[in-house]
């Protein structure tokens, strides 16, 4: 069965479609890249999986069951977490404290909790803190250690990006959208995080949802890709197929011109 | 040439900006006509500072050349810039800085002298004449202005030419005898609670202010206290610092101990009016702790906070007064209590619910006509029935502990009750701010959507920094309608709300130290919105300076007095992250 059913999805902002009849499916256990050029609606299909935006018609289904109308905060509990494509960090919490935040949907000590000092809240505490850090650890030695407890604005551009990936997983979802991951790196850096890619699905068995512009990391990590433009899939398919696909290099690069002389001079 | 940041010839340094000067004798100019006009020098000329050279009145005009000019001469020394020498031109520019802030008070004084403006300005009189003249002819006054403007500015100026060392000492000795002074009611009491008076009595006038024998000596003594006792602490501190960090963490654990038993002891030493006061302060404390949690865990800008503390002291007095006008089942207060802390966190839901889907602007005027729709249900003949309209309840009795009866009548016990609840809403604010509930805040403070895309159910968490925040203003309320015995709708205006706020964010927002240093400063030295400070005579001024201090904390310390770091942070990104980087704690992006 699908993991991810999305059905005649459309979304309209005024008179724009953001979104139209898409169809969409992600298997479990699939690498899904969502590809195409800027203003095809990439992020917005994020936004809508994710609940933050809410769709005009159509149908969303998670393992089996509609995420139509529920919050954003719900949509997590079920199990699909998210990056950001302009990283959002909360930037004066720690990178310890940006990561326990996260697993606030799979926790439940609440006020009197903390306030008796129970038990029960002391040893969520703990595990919060060893699952923020087994998480954290998954990125090398980059995020733990002295790092810990300093503010996430002082990390680089490509750890601040890591530490997103890091503060999505913490929710322990089993799908995870993942919204241009390697923008702003370098090529080393870029090609150190396709691998972790590769095992944060063999290793952590999630799903993933890339939106990525860098074909190189396109090409190494999925198994499928889905090409948008103007909010309608194009095309489908294996990174071949797709790659030379006349309505893909359409997208992209725009038609040929359909010039009469040209056509006599290649024919003479 | 190429010019590399760590070589400080590179940048010459700027010269004296004399344009910067003439800006600030304006200002200067300005604010102490301003201040003359406001009434300050003839509503405050009572109190003494130092009797009889210099009274409160005084000292409202004369900060003004002193605090400017300095001002005025100070700069900002960036990387790689070397610093301008100070010479004789800055003590000039001092001198004519101040010169300009007197020659304001001279043309204030000709416009009084010959002209009748008060009518649109009720000061424009001449007894502020006669006090600007120090009580001699105008041409004299007008002299001896130009004299001490100049002579105060120069000092402003000089505090950039003496050496460091001299400028600590001279604003030791100054602040010290200005605190002494300020404290005279409190330290009188204090030492009367010791049998000894016999020190406030030489150093105090028995009319308010310092003798200036009195001065001389806090003066020395201020000059000699630290030369003592410096090297010691330093040694303490240093010893304290080398321990392992769970012994340094027990210290921590005695000293705090000590200062909690101390702070219970200190009551029985006081009299009534220091009890009173402290008590008043603390009623502020927990309203400022529980507005902390909302405003600054949660961010949510309340500005109707009065709110729930008035509907604290209605609960407690329908529920206690035998002249509660509807419903009068006259439980004692403990029990009440607990109908109080239920009802209040209720109401706390019942108008968090619908103001909590807002954000920002809208959120705090929603929050504003809230507090005004609460104070005025207790206004209205319609529920007069219930609670007294403007009449209010009378006849709250006093709580009963078992060993005695805590009332106003009674200031040390109804202090003592008050630090009980103190410490109560201290625990809790600093068990919640470290739990999954308190990061789940912060969170939402830092950015709304990201905290809702990460799981956390943004309604539920705010509603509950709400209810958290009305449960503790019910104390305070719960206390205050049992203090005072009897309760009017004028006790809850908005002024309640705005002046709380103001002493969270004097305090240092998210902070529950900082706040606690707001309550005591603002509230104690200045006084709450009907609650006299220790300085009784600033009344009428009293928001004026409210108002200034907080526009000059926005400008020069947003973080507060006692900062968070997390906010310090955020509102000094630029600088934290400049420090981090000379620590060698950014860091850099991978090489490629």
């Amino acid at each position: 069965m699908n993991m991810l059913q999305i059905l005649d999805l459309s979304v309209t902002f005024g008179g724009l479609h953001a979104l139209r009849n898409l169809d969409f499916h992600v298997e479990e256990g699939e690498i899904v890249s969502v590809i195409g050029p800027n203003g095809a609606g990439k992020t917005t299909f994020f936004n809508m999986i994710s609940g933050m935006v809410t769709p005009t018609s159509g149908e969303i289904l998670f393992e089996g069951e509609s995420l139509l109308n529920l919050d954003p905060s719900q949509v997590t509990e079920r199990g699909i977490a998210r990056t950001f494509q302009n990283v959002r960090l909360f930037a004066n919490m720690t990178i310890l404290e940006n990561v326990m935040v996260a697993q606030h949907c799979r926790t439940h000590q609440k006020v009197f909790g903390a306030l008796l000092q129970t038990k029960a809240f002391k040893s969520e505490e703990i595990a919060i803190r060893e699952y923020g850090e087994e998480v954290l650890s998954f990125f090398g030695s980059r995020l733990i250690g002295y790092r810990l407890n300093q503010p996430a604005s002082v990390l680089s551009y490509a750890n601040r990006r890591r530490l997103e990936i890091a503060r999505a997983m913490a929710t322990r979802p089993r799908l995870l959208l993942l919204d241009e991951p390697v923008a702003g790196m370098n090529p080393r850096e870029s090609a150190e995080l396709t691998a972790l890619i590769g095992r944060l699905r063999s290793e952590w068995g999630f799903t993933i949802v890339i939106i990525e512009h860098d074909m190189s990391v396109v090409r190494d990590v999925s198994d499928r890709v889905v090409v948008l433009d103007h909010g309608e899939t194009i095309a489908q398919g294996s990174y071949d197929s797709v790659a030379n696909d006349p309505k893909v290099v359409e997208a992209y690069l725009g038609r040929q011109v359909q010039d009469k002389n040209a056509d006599e001079e290649t024919s003479s | 040439m190429t010019a590399t940041a760590n070589d400080a010839s590179t940048f010459e340094a700027p010269g004296l900006d004399w344009r910067r000067q003439i800006r600030f004798s304006a200002i200067g100019a300005l604010s102490c006509a301003f201040i003359a006009l406001a009434g300050m020098p003839v509503g405050l000329d009572r109190r003494s500072i130092v009797y009889p050279v210099l009274s409160l009145g005084y000292l409202s005009l004369f900060w003004v050349p002193f605090v400017l000019a300095s001002l005025a001469g100070s700069q900002v020394v960036l990387e790689g810039m070397g610093e301008r020498e100070r010479d004789t031109r800055d003590l000039a520019a001092g001198a004519l800085v101040g010169l300009g802030s007197a020659l304001g008070l001279v043309g204030l004084m000709i416009l009084v002298k010959n002209f009748n403006l008060r009518d649109p300005l009720v000061n424009w009189s001449p007894q502020l004449l006669e006090l600007l003249s120090f009580n001699r002819s105008t041409t004299l006054g007008m002299l001896l202005w130009v004299v001490l403007g100049t002579t105060l500015g120069l000092l402003g100026g000089a505090m950039h030419v003496v050496p460091a060392m001299v400028r600590a000492k001279i604003l030791t000795v100054v602040l010290s005898v200005l605190i002494v002074s300020v404290l005279q009611t409190f330290l009188t009491d204090l030492l009367e609670g010791f049998r000894l008076e016999v020190f406030t009595d030489f150093i105090y006038y028995k009319r308010g202010g310092l003798e200036i024998l009195g001065a001389l000596l806090v003066a020395v003594l201020a000059i000699a206290i630290p030369l003592l006792v410096a090297g010691r602490i330093k040694g303490l501190r240093a010893r304290v610092q080398k321990m392992p960090p769970d012994e340094r963490s027990r210290v921590n654990l005695v000293l705090l101990g000590v200062g909690a038993a101390l702070l219970l002891v200190l009551p029985f030493f006081l009299g009534k009016i220091a009890n009173e006061l402290l008590a008043n302060v603390g009623l502020f404390v927990l309203l400022a702790l529980g507005l902390n949690i909302v405003v600054g865990l949660a961010g949510i800008l309340d500005l109707g906070y009065v709110a729930f503390f008035a509907v604290g002291g209605y609960t407690t007095a329908v529920l206690t007064s035998p002249n509660s006008p509807g419903f009068s089942p006259e439980l004692p207060w403990p029990v009440a209590l607990i109908v109080v802390v239920v009802l209040t966190g209720l109401v706390g839901l019942f108008i968090g619910a619908p103001v909590i889907r807002m954000r920002g602007d809208y959120l705090a005027i929603v929050t504003l006509g809230f507090g005004e729709i609460i104070r005025l249900l207790f206004l209205s003949d319609w529920l007069s029935g219930w609670f007294g309209g403007a009449q209010g309840i009378t006849n709250i009795p006093g709580v009963d502990v078992g060993i005695g009866t805590v009332k106003g009548t009674d200031p040390r016990s109804v202090f003592l009750l008050v630090l009980v609840f103190c410490g109560i809403a201290i625990y809790v604010s600093w068990r919640l701010e470290h739990s999954r509930l308190g990061r789940a805040w912060m969170a939402i403070r830092e950015d709304e959507d990201v905290a809702e895309a990460m799981g956390v159910n943004t309604t539920s968490t705010k509603l509950m920094a709400f209810v958290v925040g009305a449960v503790l203003a019910s104390f305070s309320g719960a206390i205050f309608s049992a203090k005072v015995g009897s309760i009017f709708p004028t006790s809850f205006i908005m002024l309640v709300s705005i002046i709380i706020l103001v002493v969270v964010i004097v305090g240092g927002m998210g902070n529950i130290a900082g706040v606690i240093v707001g309550a005591v400063v603002l509230i104690g030295v200045l006084g709450g919105p009907k609650q006299p400070g220790l300085l009784q005579e600033l009344g009428q001024f009293k928001l004026l300076i409210y108002g200034a201090l907080l526009v000059w904390m926005m400008l020069k310390r947003p973080e507060g007095l006692v900062p968070n770091v997390r906010r310090s942070r955020e509102l000094h990104q630029e600088e934290f992250l400049q420090d981090a980087w000379l620590k060698g704690e950014i860091d850099e992006e991978d090489p490629s």
